[in-house]
């Protein structure tokens, strides 16, 4: 592909990518919703966090890995343990970080 | 800061692959600057990789992060009385992380405005930032990859559903939201996994809610 080609498709994935994370806010901050769409709002960002975060964890070259070479799976037990108890953001990145360098330093 | 260091290294092998696909070092920091979306931007240039249509490369880009209508849907309620421009310019650096930054913060108290801005930026800036040395400095680099910088992303997902998390009712729901995108991922619903999973454990959400109410009223 040449480069202006390219250029022609980064300006596509630009409006494709900008207009819905724009419209929604610009649309629906102006007024005030029912009750129950605030709800189920309400319930998104603990919903596409989770979704974006499990299959990381558990899924390997599309097939469910729970076994101990999975060890980005494993490291994140004591970084939900740090996450809960001390609700630090950094402390709990910093764990999840560590625990995976010492887990892939591992001689196993 | 956690965020800056997730973008980094993610836009340092962005940089990398791009150029390894034939992209100009002019095209991939642009890129970057322009589509601000880690995920469709590494799918695009597999795509690009493979000479695809461009039609088909934003028609991708487009489902990879349709998962952001849903982020910009519920930052929506948080945003009344910001001026136009404002929105706009805050709506094209809500990426993933700012997205789940913004969530736990308004879950204690309303959201400050510079300081909402200030993350998106932070965000954008780094993602750029990190791109443009993947495509100076990407093979002297590479040596970095030896602390786990790759798993700043997750750690941070963690973080946050720790700080959102408060009732068994979230809870249930966040992991019914993990499994279903993992569940839909399996049977190959590769890109609509997220939005998916989303769509349905919001509505579960809100049944188990109401029927909750209904109950004790």
């Amino acid at each position: 592909m040449d480069q202006s080609a390219v250029f022609l498709t980064i300006v596509g994935m630009t409006l494709v990518t900008y207009l819905p994370r724009l419209l929604p806010a610009w649309l629906l901050s102006k007024r005030s919703l029912p009750d129950a769409w605030r709800v189920w709002l309400a319930y998104v960002p603990i919903s596409v966090v989770s979704a974006m975060l499990l299959p990381a964890l558990v899924l390997r070259e599309g097939a469910v890995d729970l076994g101990f070479s999975n060890l980005e799976l494993w490291a994140a037990v004591p970084t939900i343990l740090v996450g809960v108890l001390t609700r630090s953001l950094f402390a709990t990145v910093l764990t999840g970080m560590l625990g995976l360098t010492l887990l892939r330093e591992l001689p196993m | 800061m956690p965020m800056a260091f997730g973008y980094l290294p993610v836009g340092i092998a962005f940089g990398i692959l791009a150029l390894e696909t034939g992209l100009s070092p002019l095209m991939a920091v642009l890129m970057s600057v322009m589509v601000l979306g880690a995920a469709s931007q590494l799918v695009a240039v597999q795509l690009i990789a493979l000479s695809a249509d461009p039609v088909v490369i934003v028609a991708t880009t487009f489902i990879v992060n349709l998962r952001h209508m849903l982020m910009s849907s519920a930052m929506s309620p948080h945003l009344r009385g910001w001026r136009w421009y404002e929105i706009a310019f805050f709506s094209y650096g809500l990426t993933d992380e700012a997205f789940a930054l913004h969530a736990a913060r308004f879950e204690s108290g309303p959201l400050d405005k510079g300081e909402a801005i200030a993350v998106n930026a932070t965000a954008h800036g780094s993602w750029v930032f990190g791109t443009v040395l993947g495509v100076i400095a990407g093979p002297v680099l590479v040596g970095i990859e030896v602390l786990a910088l790759d798993y700043a992303l997750s750690a941070m997902f963690i973080a946050l559903l720790a700080m959102m998390v408060r009732t068994r009712l979230q809870f249930l729901v966040g992991l019914a939201a993990g499994l279903t995108a993992c569940a839909a991922a399996l049977a190959g619903l590769d890109y609509w996994n997220i939005v998916v999973a989303t769509v349905l454990c919001a509505t579960l959400g809100l049944g188990a809610e109401k029927w909750i109410s209904r109950r004790s009223s």
